[in-house]
């Protein structure tokens, strides 16, 4: 019976792979094209993050009744975490009436992206991740790295290290080692942990580990050798428990090692076993399923069997909760939006405007029942990112726990750098600054 | 040579030869398939994957270690024989490539019928054994590594047992050096593929609880076949030895290869390098350290 129900569940899956007719377009719906993955090597993640945004889309239209009664729709194409498929569910989407915006949870989908989202007039949120120069809104008007973009998650992870030294004037002459992912995401911060090890006067050696990461026996001698005060974890998949049980291995103690966003959650952490407990990581959104918000999706959705996640015992966790996240800063684009061009379907660069304008203080976040879950979002036209506050949890061998306060990353220092970055994307695409009077214009 | 850390040297080498037979596990089991049929069974990293998954699912809903070990090896067998039934008896006498083609459609169907049936999630998985070091005169070897090489050390030995004294056995080798011949004397080539997809599991299933017990029990076990294809290569495809001694020599020149020159190519050599290794090898030995010599008249 389970595994006629499991057939069930993937006939439906694929059916809805291969539909290409969505719900017929209503004057008061907002769609939402997903490219999700629910099979393939990244299906964990996948199952959590797009689980976690469908509950909340649906807890809108179940309790309020949509946004302001415009329904929310929305329908999946799987794509393995693929470029290619990525590009090719786009392609099949696009077209669907009322796409509010795109969030592919993909740095390679979301880089094939840009060019046709901007030509589409269609916002693309790369929440915790994405081009880091795509923060400057004069150049990439149409792509938002929501809460946090590599750059400040460096920033962010150094001045928690500070925090426990005493202070960043106490990161003089430490050794801080990063371990990253042999990939473009992986050497994304390799510059900016150059310049923050210049600026605060630590010492430095970034350690590549070739993908997928299954082996890191050779990187973790080097590190032994090395001793380093911390080790900072900027992994991906299998390469996070591997290095968890690499450093059990050679010694190297679980609670001097940091992880980066992509390596916080419990599929980073179950794998490793007891070599995982006291294993420190940066998160944007809490885990667990005491926020008012949680509670809501468990007592409207699951308790009526309408949750999305397959397994109840994942509700609240890192994936499931950061695709909440994202479904509210999704929902409350669009009600900002509202505000200004009216309760009715909007069109993609009307939406933009809302993400342009998305600022929840944190009074407005325990107004949505998120206090806690997150801090604030302050986007505005040329800062993309919004300021995102992070918070650093620990796992306890079960569970993760929250193990400091929110902590902002130093956007000041690291502004002038993404302008830069954006402005030379900009001389070679031939694209004209924006400025703040190009905001206003909602022409599609 | 004064200031040479020989210390370190030796902890990098007996880290590399250990994780050089992790591979090798994993490489006898296509060595198993390609000696008595031919086929380099590209789906043995997604039998791996099917293996542990299973084994690891089956714990997980409170069925005891050992039973969930007889259980997951009863299904290995079932699927090496359903595999030998449905896959390769209609493909008897096709074109090498088209038997490996079909094996590499195997692996994509093993992986999905795995998420299928025991989900996407990752998980945990404890054999028992400390992942913790030990120390000899000053060098830290783990506790784990050190149990792998001599699980592997029992599965080759028992393997070569099996071969030389097994009367099933002596058919595998029978239908490794001519299988016309094989014919010829009686033996039923079917029953014997079958048996050795079923052995070829049970190599999967040891290999996929050792692997999954160091990454965790997920997709990208199935990845690890790319650890064993430099094996084969410089080993030699159709050499159990051969995969043992090309595991070392792979596990131990990465490993050093990373440490020693590692930061002159930028870091993150380890994956490449092992190939480099294996493509030296085989321009001096084109049939690998321990494989049989291909001599064809033309």
């Amino acid at each position: 019976m389970r595994i006629f129900n499991k057939l069930k569940r993937a006939a439906v899956a694929a059916s809805l792979v291969l539909s290409v007719a969505v719900p017929a377009a209503h004057a008061d719906e907002q769609y939402f094209p997903l490219q999700s993955y629910r099979v393939g090597p990244y299906a964990a993640g996948g199952t959590g993050f797009f689980g976690g945004f469908i509950d909340y889309l649906n807890l809108i239209n179940t309790r309020d009744g949509g946004v302001n009664g415009v329904k929310l729709t929305w329908s999946e194409g799987e794509t393995q975490y693929e470029v290619e498929r990525g590009v090719e569910v786009y392609e099949r989407l696009k077209n669907n009436p009322g796409v509010a915006a795109w969030n592919p949870l993909s740095v390679g989908i979301a880089y094939a992206m840009i060019d046709r989202i901007t030509q589409d007039k269609v916002p693309l949120v790369t929440i915790n991740h994405g081009r880091t120069d795509s923060t400057d809104g004069r150049v990439f008007p149409y792509v938002f790295p929501l809460l946090l973009n590599p750059y400040s998650e460096t920033s962010g992870i150094v001045n928690y290290i500070a925090s426990k030294e005493g202070g960043l004037d106490s990161l003089k002459g430490k050794k801080i080692a990063v371990l990253y992912h042999g990939s473009p995401y992986g050497k994304e911060t390799i510059p900016i942990y150059e310049l923050l090890a210049k600026k605060y006067g630590f010492e430095l050696q970034q350690i590549e580990v070739p993908h997928p990461g299954n082996e890191q026996q050779a990187q973790w001698l080097t590190i032994r050798r090395a001793k380093p005060d911390y080790v900072v974890l900027r992994g991906w998949g299998v390469m996070n428990p591997v290095a968890l049980k690499s450093a059990a291995k050679v010694g190297f103690p679980v609670d001097h090692i940091v992880g980066n966003v992509w390596s916080n959650s419990e599929e980073d952490a179950i794998p490793a076993g007891d070599a995982a407990k006291g294993y420190t990581a940066i998160t944007t959104q809490a885990s667990g399923a005491e926020y008012p918000v949680v509670k809501e999706i468990i007592k409207t959705l699951y308790d009526n069997g309408k949750g999305n996640l397959e397994d109840k015992s994942r509700i609240g966790s890192v994936y499931h909760n950061l695709g909440i996240v994202n479904g509210i800063l999704n929902v409350e684009a669009i009600r900002i939006a509202q505000e200004k061009f009216g309760k009715r379907t909007l069109t993609g660069d009307e939406v933009r405007w809302g993400f342009e304008h998305l600022q929840l203080d944190p009074a407005r976040v325990e107004a949505l029942g998120a206090k806690d879950l997150f801090h604030s979002i302050n986007v505005t036209w040329d800062n993309h990112e919004g300021n995102g506050y992070v918070t650093f949890q620990q796992w306890d061998g079960k569970k993760w726990n929250v193990v400091s306060d929110w902590i902002a990353p130093d956007w000041a220092l690291l502004r002038p750098i993404i302008e830069k970055s954006a402005e030379a994307y900009a001389k070679e695409k031939g694209i004209k600054l924006r400025t703040s009077e190009d905001q206003v214009t909602a022409t599609n | 040579m004064s200031g040479f850390d020989w210390q370190f040297f030796l902890e990098v080498l007996i880290g590399g030869l250990l994780s050089g037979v992790m591979y090798s596990l994993v490489a006898i089991g296509f060595v198993l398939i390609y000696k008595t049929s031919g086929v380099l069974n590209f789906a043995q990293g997604a039998m791996l994957l099917f293996a542990a998954l299973t084994f690891v699912s089956l714990v997980e809903r409170g069925v005891p270690f050992a039973l969930a070990l007889i259980i997951t090896f009863a299904v290995m067998v079932a699927i090496g024989i359903a595999i030998e039934r449905v896959v390769l008896r209609p493909l008897t006498n096709r074109p090498p490539m088209t038997l490996f083609m079909a094996t590499l459609g195997l692996s994509y169907v093993l992986e999905g019928a795995a998420q299928l049936l025991w989900g996407t999630q990752v998980h945990g998985l404890n054999l028992g054994i400390d992942d913790v070091p030990f120390e000899v005169g000053g060098i830290f070897i783990s506790q784990f590594d050190f149990f792998a090489a001599a699980v592997a050390a029992a599965l080759v030995l028992s393997l070569s047992i099996f071969f030389r004294y097994a009367r099933v056995g002596l058919a595998f080798r029978a239908v490794a050096d001519d299988q016309f011949a094989a014919l010829a004397v009686g033996l039923r080539l079917p029953r014997i593929w079958a048996t050795v997809w079923a052995v070829a599991g049970l190599v999967a299933l040891v290999a996929g609880l050792l692997w999954g017990a160091r990454l965790g029990v997920q997709f990208s076990l199935s990845l690890v076949v790319l650890k064993a294809l430099p094996v084969l290569v410089l080993g030699g495809f159709d050499s159990v030895p051969g995969a043992i001694v090309g595991g070392l020599i792979i596990g131990a020149s990465e490993k050093l290869a990373e440490v020693y020159i590692g930061e002159y190519f930028g870091g993150g050599i380890e994956s490449w390098f092992a190939y480099v290794v294996a493509l030296a090898f085989l321009l001096i030995r084109p049939s690998g350290i321990f494989g049989q010599k291909l001599v064809e008249r033309v």
